[in-house]
């Protein structure tokens, strides 16, 4: 029973999504709004399950003393923190929260992506060579596309670096990402139908399909 | 020599990148106008088609990581939506999206004598990604009963006669995540709703496909689909700042790459020789 239920819960709800899209019923749309609802309560408790396992992850850490664990205490803080002023004084503009918003995770995080910069700078330096055929065309169209993505390129005459690139990204970028848009596409139509007909279980837990 | 140059130290680098970044937004040295691309133009003719009151969706669906780019491009989106006297609803499946918002529209908002909740609203983030995309299309004020700060929707003038997607002119989404699928699979194509949207550099690739099948009406691309943005609408800001650190950084990596081919040629050469 413990696999049967959810099995027969996870058949009902795939079936009716699927049947709804083709009866324009009002009765049914009702139902499928109803169902829209649930489905967000449900995605807000992923949010509860998220916070258990971070939670644990940090408190095993501290507790084990493991490499790094002060990094936990300042997650666990900043956490507190944010759920004290979010909870109690809201999270609209100009309240507390937001301006630990803005002026804590906002610099943070920009200060963690800006290093990318100086990194694929380096690596492309010591990397970027033209060891092969494949390695060279590579190398020559990222040059192109680089130069092409600034208006200074605009400026050499003769050569339109933008237009080929544009033309990069639109014939023979579009043409290997639409093969793989394809596959994956199916694959999830796969999925799916695998799920609803309970052949899929591997998300029910304990490991394994059907 | 050449030997030398291939492994020098790594920190040179750096500083010449941080120097190139940095100077231009020192000395507000902007790069020269540039051609705009068909899919920044499509955009902007989009907007200009709709009738004045006309709902437009903007979607905030990044952090503070995506800012640099997609920030000047929301900039430049809100000025235009508002100076063209359309509604502006500001929606997020990003929970940093709100606080992006309320950072981008609030203060334009000011500057252009336009009211909250008369001729824009930041209406928040729902849980549950792909779901309030769904709901939104039957329903917009059940997915969203109340605004960031808190007030009923029902009661907001700008959310007079709004129910679904259809009664939305255009969605953008400016995402730095792959937000743009989602709001293709379950706005566009079962609602018919018109959609553009905004991506950071890294990301674009993944969207010129929908672009040429026409499930995208228009699709600003990094920086640059910023600054083109600036450009349409006659109002440089940081888009054309940001291009102008991008360029000579372009160039600087560029000229890196190029030392590092001929360093490791020439060493090549020598070695070969050598044997």
């Amino acid at each position: 029973m413990r696999l049967q239920i959810p099995i027969a819960i996870g058949f009902v709800a795939g079936m009716f999504m699927f049947v709804q899209f083709f009866i324009p019923h009002q009765m049914i749309k009702a139902s499928f709004e109803d169902a829209l609802d649930w489905a967000i309560i449900i995605g807000a408790f992923a949010l509860v399950l998220g916070l258990g396992s971070l939670f644990r992850t940090h408190i095993d850490k501290i507790r084990h003393r493991r490499e790094g664990f002060s990094y936990s205490f300042v997650t666990l803080i900043s956490f507190a923190v944010m759920f004290f002023f979010g909870i109690f004084y809201k999270t609209a503009p100009h309240t507390t929260f937001d301006w630990l918003f803005m002026n804590v995770q906002v610099p943070l995080e920009a200060t963690m992506f800006s290093l990318l910069a100086f990194f694929i700078a380096s690596a492309a330096y010591r990397t970027f060579r033209a060891r092969s055929v494949e390695a060279t065309l590579l190398l020559s169209v990222a040059i192109i596309v680089m130069l092409g993505r600034v208006p200074i390129s605009d400026k050499i005459p003769y050569l339109n670096l933008h237009e080929i690139t544009e033309w990069l990204m639109m014939v023979p970028t579009v043409a290997a990402k639409r093969g793989i848009l394809l596959g994956v596409a199916l694959g999830a139509v796969a999925t799916s139908l695998r799920i609803i007909l309970g052949l899929e279980r591997s998300h029910l837990g304990g490991g394994g399909g059907g | 020599m050449w030997e030398k140059l291939l492994y020098f130290d790594r920190r040179i680098i750096f500083v010449l990148i941080g120097l190139v970044v940095i100077i231009p937004f020192l000395t507000g040295w902007m790069v020269p106008h540039g051609q705009i691309t068909p899919s920044t133009q499509n955009l902007y003719n989009e907007i200009e088609s709709l009738e004045p009151g006309t709902p437009v969706m903007l979607v905030f669906d990044y952090g503070p990581s995506g800012m640099p780019e997609l920030h000047p491009m929301a900039t430049a989106l809100t000025h235009h939506i508002l100076s063209r006297d359309l509604r502006l609803l500001g929606v997020a499946i990003v929970v940093t999206g709100p606080s992006m918002c309320q950072d981008v529209v609030a203060p334009l908002a000011e500057e252009l004598h336009k009211v909250e909740g008369v001729d824009w609203v930041n209406l928040g983030w729902k849980p549950g990604g792909v779901v309030p995309i769904t709901q939104m299309g039957e329903n917009i004020k059940r997915t969203y009963p109340s605004d960031f700060q808190g007030r009923p929707t029902n009661e907001l003038e700008v959310m007079a006669g709004i129910r679904d997607y259809q009664d939305i002119g255009l969605i953008i989404d400016l995402a730095s995540g792959n937000a743009p699928g989602a709001w293709i699979a379950y706005a566009h194509d079962p609602y018919k709703v018109k959609l553009a949207t905004g991506v950071t550099g890294v990301m674009a690739i993944d969207y010129y496909v929908y672009l040429q099948t026409g499930q995208l009406c228009g699709l600003l691309n990094g920086l640059r689909g910023a600054a083109e943005y600036e450009q349409l609408i006659g109002k440089k800001g940081f888009g054309f700042l940001g291009m102008s650190s991008q360029s000579v950084a372009h160039l600087v990596i560029i000229f890196f790459v190029i030392i590092g081919n001929i360093g490791y040629f020439t060493v090549r050469r020598s070695r070969q020789r050598s044997e």
